[in-house]
């Protein structure tokens, strides 16, 4: 067995997170009027800045499962990507790679919480509970929406589903599921519009009490699990690896890197959802139109 | 692992991981007495899962493997929500002790372990040295699954499911008749209005 998928799904990831994490240091930097340039250095003044940072101690804080609900945010994503055909054949061409997505993203729902309870802090805790309430609202969409390319394609191996889009595209007709697989990158990367776990109205909930290396760890990994997500939605859904003329995986880095980019630019243009509001939303409609896209692929391919 | 090595290295090599993740689910389960706070409780109990899940995949059972880890690590995160909603005033919070009625419990653990643990080293299980092959047995058992008693089977869930509604409706102080009036025909009022407009 070689190595070189390993190192390739490795540096694949923190190459296009890092990416993710300038942009949003430029964008948010043009926002308060700062220099963009400036801000694009954002993930290398970041690390140094938290590098260097001394860690904070909290009364009474359980620190072990702080310290494991951080550093499996940095890990998880590697597992997800670790079933994505990135270029190089998947470090792991399981035959249930979907399923095994979905389980690492299920893992990201006990992180989360467990970074909100280490730190004993009340605030962190709420955003705990807000990102369990999201999750109840995003997941089963989420994983009905995960099924479609699967049920069109007949397998739940990545690269057959990758393969099986040599003719077409399947966002082209199954674009309800790739948007909805999109709102669970953006709902399990605690970002944007579903990062109420995280908001400036809980002093950064989740996030509130997280210091140096233990802060580095958690905001890489949100980048990280957008960048994996992405990758896995553009797998599913925009062909992959294929694409003329370019090699797949040039054709795969680059649309991962459209998506993932795309997730940040939207960041500041939408709402913050109330998870009690958003709970409604995602059982009354995301849930029903991930099933009817579910049946009308099924129809398709059964016909 | 490369395939060079010899098959039985290989087979060698397999078992020494499940024996270590049969150890890992062993020890994690046990600590879920051992630890003094919820949290520590539940997710030494997912551990526990998660080592019997892959101890799965040790023996190729790769999709039963995965979907209980997923399941498993839902369900602990869910508990995580009941136990603060449901502990009265919130012992779930504070360090607390994880047993109750010791002695009793003890004896009853270690009996029942020791009943499974007989049961598992003296069935005839097939595929065992000196018994038949498995495919036939593994389609036998298919069959008396999903043939004979699929009419179980498909009950079941739905029983299920209607039990868990039927609990969470009357565990509920606030009823439809609260919701939409006394005849059922106002619009919902509900004390925090839901995110489709109703």
């Amino acid at each position: 067995m070689t190595l070189i998928p390993v190192w390739w799904t490795v540096a694949t990831l923190l190459v296009l997170a890092t990416l993710a994490a300038s942009a949003h240091g430029a964008l948010a930097a043009r926002t308060v009027g700062a220099s963009p340039g400036v801000g694009a250095l954002l993930p290398a003044t970041e690390t140094a800045r938290l590098l260097r940072q001394e860690r904070r101690t909290l009364l009474a804080a359980d620190s072990p499962l702080w310290r494991i609900g951080g550093a499996g945010l940095a890990l998880i994503p590697l597992l997800m990507a670790a079933v994505v055909p990135l270029g190089p054949p998947a470090v792991l061409d399981s035959p249930i790679g979907i399923v095994w997505f979905n389980a690492a993203d299920v893992v990201v729902w006990a992180l989360v919480w467990l970074l909100g309870w280490g730190a004993n802090s009340t605030y962190a805790l709420v955003g705990a509970f807000r990102f369990l309430a999201t999750a109840l609202a995003y997941e089963l969409p989420l994983m009905f929406a995960l099924t479609t390319p699967a049920v069109a394609a007949g397998s739940l191996r990545v690269s057959d589903v990758v393969a099986a889009q040599s003719g077409l595209w399947y966002v082209v007709w199954m674009p309800v599921a790739f948007a909805i697989t999109l709102l669970g990158v953006v709902g399990f990367s605690v970002w944007g519009p579903l990062s109420p776990a995280a908001a400036p109205d809980l002093a950064g909930g989740v996030l509130a009490e997280l210091s140096g290396p233990d802060r580095l760890l958690a905001g890489a990994g949100r980048y990280l699990l957008l960048t994996a997500g992405s990758a896995f939605a553009t797998a599913l859904f925009l062909g992959g690896t294929q694409g003329p003329l370019l090699p797949g995986w040039m054709w795969m880095s680059l649309k991962t890197l459209v998506v993932v980019l795309a997730l940040v630019a939207v960041r500041g243009r939408l709402v913050l959802l109330r998870p009690d509001r958003f709970l409604e939303v995602g059982w009354l409609v995301l849930l029903p139109l991930a099933l009817a896209q579910l049946l009308v692929v099924s129809l398709v391919v059964a016909s | 692992m490369p395939p060079s090595l010899p098959a039985r290295a290989r087979g060698s090599a397999v078992i020494v991981v499940f024996l270590l993740l049969a150890a890992v689910s062993v020890v994690t389960g046990a600590l879920v007495f051992v630890v003094d706070s919820m949290a520590r409780a539940t997710y030494a109990l997912a551990c526990s899962f998660v080592a019997v899940a892959l101890a799965l995949l040790t023996f190729g059972l790769t999709y039963l493997g995965v979907i209980t880890i997923l399941m498993m690590v839902m369900e602990m995160a869910i508990m995580a929500v009941f136990m603060i909603m449901f502990m009265g005033m919130n012992p779930a919070l504070m360090p607390m002790d994880m047993v109750h009625g010791k002695r009793a419990a003890l004896a009853v653990s270690v009996a029942l372990f020791a009943l499974l643990v007989v049961g598992i080293v003296v069935a005839p299980w097939p595929g065992a040295a000196g018994s038949a092959s498995t495919a036939s047995d593994i389609a036998a058992l298919g069959h008396t699954l999903m043939g004979s008693k699929m009419l179980v089977m498909m009950s079941v869930s739905p029983i299920m499911f209607a039990t868990i509604v039927g609990g969470v409706v009357l565990a509920s102080g606030r009823t439809r008749y609260d919701r939409f009036g006394d005849d059922l025909d106002h619009p919902a009022q509900d004390p925090t209005p839901g995110g489709v407009g109703r």
